[in-house]
């Protein structure tokens, strides 16, 4: 029964996408935009990845190290969400809700403004201070990308994990929040202090709640990463923007931009969730 | 520390002690006197505030009036000595409280490691020793998920002996229990009564109490509203809400 369902619904999507391309008349051409993906060195021979190809690297770069630093923000925000001091627990508060509250797009614009021409500035990060002879070497282009294009990467980044931070803040609140109040009189019985309350007892049992949720917050963040393109940082969705322009086969390079958003996204889904099945079982 | 003459006077005294919630007040001047060695049982109806006031000697809640002192410790705002009041008193909660991902072992090390600086080794076989008089030792492996609720209970209670406490508080240790675990817990909660704990022990539990209390406490509406020898307590009880408290839960 599923499998016919499934038969009749693939039939009549192969059915739609046939008579979609005969009233379009739309004539495909992948060749153009897949030497954009990877390209071949006419003089040497040799394959290399194009600008299709570097944006992608880009963006995980992009969503890994956003997801670290937006965790450092989350874990701490998140901590003063739950703490029992006003004063932290109003700062992290009207940080989640200027986030929350604000769209994506404006708050990028506003706070790449900050970002770009005020804090780099100020703590003396421009495009040259970056070319220095530690920066030039495979593992840090693995890691950040071109030296020469870091400050607009550290920009689109820092943008992003302030964005994202909010999300796991509120991810980490409810981690803490869902630990038991008799955890904590327990704790406090026996002596402990308040950072060993934290450390041994709340933490490890909040993480557990905590990792699930962040690693759909990770997937997320790698879809939002896209809107750093606006404010010109070169990953995925501002390649994809330049290669349409240039080749004016606008489909063919977004559906695989789309195609290569899905296969990351898709591919971390189903390792988180094989990951989290596996802790499942072992944890008892 | 000037008020640290631990060997003289009462393990605890309370006076005056006074709390509220807002408008409402759950203690109301409360008066008790512990002594080394002493065994108390706490009863009263529900809301009368017997957690409440066992719960500010080890300063889970915080009392607003009057004066609490606990082996020599004045209880107040000051949070550095309250650590070191907490070394010295011991709690055994109603819902056993463990720590669920840590092993029983663990459980019973935190607190001689963190608070007392006490090396692993030491503290291992300080646990080891205290799991074997609640009689679980060989569970020390196990994470509490894993155990019946009368073994986690046993080892909640070992994990508060591992401070070598001066002074234990019960907070109804086997009301969450099923009936075939509660003779386990008291038997244990029996033995280290013999061996001459300091206990306060609220509990609805009237065998216990008679076999075990040196005196009894009568609760209601946040005061101390008796307090007799169990011979004396159970046979002519002189308030009425006593009385009629006895006879609600002797007849169950
Ligand atoms: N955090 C709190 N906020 C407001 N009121 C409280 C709080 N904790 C306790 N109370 C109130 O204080 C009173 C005494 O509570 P307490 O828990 O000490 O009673 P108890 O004698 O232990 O009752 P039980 O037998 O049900 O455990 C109750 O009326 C309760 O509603
Ligand atoms: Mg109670």
């Amino acid at each position: 029964m599923d499998w016919l369902l499934f038969g009749a619904v693939l039939a009549f999507a192969v059915y739609t996408a046939y008579r979609v391309n005969d009233v379009l008349v739309y004539h495909w051409d992948w060749s153009r935009v897949a030497g954009f993906i990877v390209r071949r060195d006419n003089k040497t021979g040799h394959w290399f990845a194009n600008i299709l190809l570097l944006g992608l690297f880009s963006t995980l770069r992009l969503a890994w190290w956003g997801t670290v630093l937006a965790c450092i923000i989350g874990l701490i925000m998140g901590a003063c969400r739950a703490s029992p001091n006003l004063t932290l627990r109003i700062i992290s508060r009207v940080y989640v809700e200027l986030i929350r509250n604000i769209p994506a797009v404006v708050f990028i614009f506003v706070f790449y403004f900050f970002v770009s021409t005020q804090l780099f500035p100020l703590i003396g990060l421009n495009s040259r201070t970056v070319n220095v002879p530690w920066t030039d070497n495979a593992i840090f282009r693995a890691l950040f990308g071109p030296p020469g294009l870091l400050t607009n990467f550290l920009s689109g980044l820092i943008c992003l994990a302030m964005f994202e931070g909010a999300y796991i803040t509120e991810i980490v609140r409810a981690g803490i929040q869902s630990v038991p109040k008799g955890q904590w009189e327990a704790a406090r019985a026996i002596g402990l202090s308040r950072f060993n309350i934290q450390r041994d007892v709340i933490l490890p049992q909040a993480v557990r709640k905590i990792l699930p949720p962040l690693a759909g917050q990770f997937i997320t963040l790698i879809k939002d990463s896209s809107i750093v393109s606006l404010i010109s940082i070169q990953e995925l969705t501002y390649m994809g923007n330049e290669v349409a322009n240039s080749t004016a086969r606008v489909f063919e390079t977004w559906i695989i931009v789309g195609v290569m958003y899905f296969a990351i996204c898709y591919t971390f889904a189903v390792v988180f969730g094989r990951l989290e099945s596996m802790a499942r079982r072992s944890h008892r | 520390m000037s008020d640290d003459n631990e060997t003289q006077g009462p393990i605890l005294s309370m006076e005056g002690v006074g709390k509220w919630y807002g408008n409402f007040c759950a203690l109301h001047d409360v008066n008790l006197m512990v002594e080394l060695g002493e065994k108390v049982v706490v009863c009263g109806p529900s809301g009368s505030g017997k957690s409440t006031m066992i719960r500010c000697i080890n300063r889970l809640e915080e009392h607003q009036a009057g004066t609490i002192r606990v082996a020599g410790h004045t209880l107040s705002a000051n949070t550095k000595r309250i650590e070191r009041v907490r070394r010295d008193v011991g709690m055994v909660f109603q819902q056993f409280n463990l720590f669920p991902h840590m092993t029983v072992l663990q459980n019973l090390m935190l607190g001689p490691v963190r608070n007392r600086g006490v090396s692993r080794a030491e503290a291992k076989s300080l646990a080891m020793h205290y799991l074997e008089r609640v009689h679980i030792a060989d569970q020390a492996a196990k994470y509490p998920p894993q155990l019946s609720g009368g073994q986690q209970q046993r080892v909640a209670i070992a994990r508060a002996l591992c401070m070598q406490p001066k002074l234990m508080l019960f907070d109804e240790p086997t009301s969450a229990l099923d009936p075939e675990m509660i003779s386990g817990v008291l038997g244990v909660m029996e033995e280290l009564a013999l061996a001459g704990m300091t206990m306060i022990c609220v509990t609805h539990e009237m065998a216990f109490a008679r076999r075990v209390a040196d005196r009894m406490i009568f609760m209601d509406r946040g005061e101390i509203i008796e307090s007799a020898p169990p011979a004396k307590f159970f046979s002519a009880p002189e308030s009425e809400r006593a009385q009629l408290f006895l006879s609600q839960i002797l007849s169950h």
